[in-house]
């Protein structure tokens, strides 16, 4: 009797390890906070790629509506990739996209921007990438959709941009 | 006499503390990036790693230091930023009380067995 009851807790506590390890595996290994109370501080300055003046991130977010941040480097392939989604989402939706030109030289950031074209309504670096992780960014490329009047983050992207992230940032502006 | 013996005291009192606190920068440092897990690279703290994240985590962390912030004001900075999966250490939270007393209670149900099939408690 004792054994019977040895040998059902040893099968119980084998079974429910193996569903906690399965149930495990399904899971995310981005691990961020909640979106919705990730209000993002916007108040720092940076200079811009392209007038080298000091400007404040906020003032590159707009009153209304939604804008984009785009963490991208010029050394990064998979931003190479992403680039013509971001093409798109400015001439289809008229989005303000905000870059972020992580860790990258100036000459070669702009060399990139020549060669594939600007999406971008404006570009912030990032020389040393204090600013990136601020935001909360784990690396290049990254994106957020920030509401601009509550500053919070609708969405994250984490990677490049393809297929499935566009359309979900298309219903999300719509 | 008196009055310069108190300057002298306060004079070396200030300049120890304020090299010491020059001093502990780097430390600091590493003993903060000791306890965050890289997010981008596994198995690794972000003193250990040196990817791009990791030496931008440490550039920040020195530069949030030199702005007077403390160890804990770094922390619920950068698991606002990240969830408390980035510390090796999290708080103890209504989240993480289980993990944070589960040790306790193996611990003491442990002995309590021991004590229980030994002979302790019969001689």
């Amino acid at each position: 009797m004792s054994k019977n009851i040895k040998l059902t807790s040893i099968v119980l506590i084998v079974l429910f390890s193996f569903f906690v390890l399965l149930k495990g595996l399904d899971k995310s290994n981005t691990y961020s906070p909640e979106l919705s109370t990730t209000k993002i501080d916007f108040n720092f300055k940076a200079k811009d790629l392209f007038s080298d003046e000091e400007i404040f991130l906020d003032d590159l977010i707009k009153n209304d509506g939604m804008s984009l941040i785009n963490i991208w480097a010029s050394w990064c392939l998979p931003c190479r990739e992403e680039h013509a989604y971001l093409l798109n989402l400015k001439s289809l939706h008229k989005l303000n996209i905000v870059g972020i030109n992580y860790k990258d030289s100036e000459i070669n950031a702009k060399k990139f921007l020549k060669e594939l074209g600007n999406p971008y309504t404006n570009i912030i670096t990032d020389p040393k990438g204090i600013n990136s992780i601020e935001l909360g960014a784990f690396g290049v490329p990254e994106t957020f959709l920030i509401d601009n009047n509550s500053k919070l983050i609708i969405k994250k992207f984490i990677g490049p941009l393809d297929d499935s992230a566009f359309n979900q940032l298309t219903k999300l502006i719509k | 006499m008196k009055i310069l013996k108190i300057f002298c005291i306060l004079l070396i009192f200030f300049l120890f503390f304020q090299n010491h606190s020059l001093a502990n920068s780097p430390q600091q440092v590493d003993k903060i990036s000791k306890n965050l897990r890289c997010l981008i690279c596994q198995g690794q703290s972000v003193y250990d790693s040196q990817s791009d994240f990791a030496l931008s985590m440490k550039t920040l962390i020195k530069k949030k230091i030199d702005e007077g912030k403390n160890d804990d004001e770094i922390y619920d900075f950068l698991i606002s930023k990240y969830g408390e999966w980035i510390v090796y250490e999290p708080k103890f939270n209504k989240n993480t009380f289980f993990l944070w007393l589960l040790p306790i209670l193996v611990f003491l149900g442990g002995g309590w067995l021991i004590f229980k099939k030994t002979k302790f408690f019969k001689l």
